[in-house]
């Protein structure tokens, strides 16, 4: 990634789109602090504070976590002992809350509360499930890696309502995405390429010059430029 | 029903109050309609046994033989409760067992082993057990040891398993220190039989752990599986030893183990499949490694220490 500048304001859905291999999910990676993913050069602040230094955890405490493109498996780990950790850091480890959470995400809480979050599940299943504990957690910022993949079509409008119950409870949402329907649900949506943020604006602008103008070589060039 | 009460209640209220600080329940010794027996060192505590089990038990200079059956027919409703004990610092308990269950029974039991202050404990048992036609026998065993890590455990166990019979066996060590588990089971299963071996231990600092279990499927359609789980952390080795042989037409074996290492923790698996007859089946699969990157940062983004999460990723593997 190279001359990466952007901004996610207070309670605001910001969708980044772009190419696959265009640094989105790197971003995302980065923002959140994972080993490996250590900016070079540059600085991250959150609410007006540098938290390039901070780990994981420090910035967790802090509000911001992150959904995974293709959740973890967690063997043993029940349910609602994993959307209960998210829970604890918004101080608010009740059964209602958890209930809520998987409701949200269209899980029946008395199927799913006492199973095991492992191979056991679908993947779909357990994506939904890591969208329960994010909305558990009440974040500042939720970082969501294509959370529509492993989801079905038909449940894409089910994410959407997720992001704006998370953006109504006052939570800033980053969402790295390829769907149009996302992006269009957002208040402000980024175009990356090549490892560079290239353009910021009205959702709906930017996916249509994503999907009507935009081909490779003219987005390296339009980078280039320095536009 | 056969009850015996020695005035041994000093004893019995120790060997309580290690198994509930541990984490167990010895509320169920005190339960008339509960099979049970209560072993310290070589004292028998208490003992109860009701219809359908015959319990014969005798002190001897180090430990206790124990033959329990589970007579022909009897499917007996509640878990057969057992605990053996050891409270001084130093010693050996020899634990001699024969469990029979006959044709067409069906039993549960659940072993609680408690070394609470061991600092050069030996633990051996010796077990001898036959599961007929069509019986159902199930035994898990779990241990709560002291951090000194001062206790051998050494448990050996010759099984047959008769036709359509079933036998599930699970040892689980997680709480306090391993010291040292030198496991040994032999499993010889008949036709249509289905056996099940899980072991689940979780070492730290110098604990030393050995499992070897073999499973011989003799019979046509016999069936195993074969499960371990080890967690190892500083200094602690383990080795597992898995071994399937299928003797018999359309018998199916598999052998699954993992291992999670951390620190300067060494970790062996070594999973052995014979197979003798064209049409039978035995497969494996073994993983060392530490523990899941993405878990642990995962459970990170949702507030936790790594040392946190890196608990309750261990745990959940072992529970």
């Amino acid at each position: 990634m190279r001359g990466v500048n952007l901004e996610v304001a207070d309670s605001e859905i910001h969708s980044v789109i772009g190419p696959n291999g265009a640094g989105k999910s790197t971003l995302a990676y980065l923002l959140m602090g994972l080993e490996g993913y250590e900016p070079d050069e540059g600085e991250i602040y959150f609410n007006g504070e540098l938290i390039t230094p901070l780990s994981i955890t420090e910035r967790a405490k802090r509000g911001i976590t992150l959904g995974w493109q293709e959740p973890a498996r967690f063997e043993g780990l029940k349910v609602r002992d994993y959307l209960s950790i998210g829970a604890r850091r918004a101080n608010n480890v009740s059964e209602e809350t958890l209930c809520h959470a998987l409701e949200m995400v269209n899980l029946s809480p008395a199927l799913y509360l006492d199973r095991e979050v492992s191979e056991a599940l679908s993947g779909g299943e357990r994506k939904r499930i890591e969208l329960a504990s994010i909305i558990t957690m009440e974040p500042r910022l939720a970082i969501l890696d294509e959370p529509d993949s492993g989801i079905d079509v038909l449940s894409l409008k089910e994410v959407i309502t997720m992001i704006r119950h998370l953006k109504k409870n006052g939570s800033s949402v980053l969402v790295i995405t390829h769907r149009e329907e996302i992006a269009a649900a957002s208040d402000r949506a980024s175009l990356m390429c090549d490892g560079v943020v290239v353009r910021t604006g009205d959702p709906v602008e930017i996916s249509n010059f994503f999907k009507n103008e935009c081909k490779p070589c003219d987005m390296k060039a339009y980078t280039l430029k320095g536009e | 029903m056969d009850v015996i009460k020695l005035d041994v209640s000093d004893e019995f209220e120790a060997m309580e109050g290690a198994l509930e600080l541990a984490g167990g329940d010895a509320s169920v010794f005190k339960m008339p309609h509960v099979s049970s027996l209560v072993v310290s060192g070589n004292r028998i505590l208490s003992a109860n046994q009701t219809e359908g089990i015959v319990l014969e038990k005798r002190s001897t200079g180090s430990g206790v033989d124990i033959e329990l059956t589970i007579k022909k027919g009897y499917k007996i409703p509640d878990p057969v409760h057992l605990c053996f004990g050891f409270l001084p610092k130093e010693g050996l308990q020899q634990i001699n067992v024969s469990m029979v269950a006959e044709e067409d029974s069906s039993v549960q039991l659940v072993a609680h082993c408690t070394f609470p202050n061991s600092e050069h404990v030996i633990h051996k048992m010796d077990a001898s057990i036959v599961v007929h036609k069509n019986a159902f026998l199930k035994y898990d065993e779990t241990h709560f040891h002291g951090e000194q890590g001062g206790v051998e455990v050494i448990p050996k166990a010759k099984v047959v398993v008769m036709e359509g019979g079933r036998y599930f066996t699970g040892l689980t060590l997680i709480s306090g220190r391993v010291g040292l588990l030198d496991l040994d089971y032999d499993v010889e299963a008949g036709k249509d039989s289905v056996c099940e071996l899980n072991t689940k231990v979780h070492g730290k600092g110098t604990d030393n752990i050995k499992i070897r279990e073999r499973i011989s499927l003799i019979g046509e359609n016999a069936r195993s599986v074969t499960k371990s789980r080890v967690a190892i952390a500083d200094n602690a080795v383990a080795e597992f030893t898995g071994i399937t042989e299928g003797h018999a037409p359309h018998a199916f074996g598999h052998v699954d183990c993992v291992e999670v290492i951390q620190g300067n923790a060494v970790a062996c698996a070594i999973p052995i499949v014979k197979v003798d007859n064209p049409l039978a089946k035995v497969t494996h699969e073994a993983a060392i490694g530490s523990v899941d990157k993405k878990e642990v940062e995962t459970l990170m983004a949702r507030g936790l220490e790594e040392s946190e999460a890196v608990d309750i990723i261990v745990k959940g593997m072992l529970m």
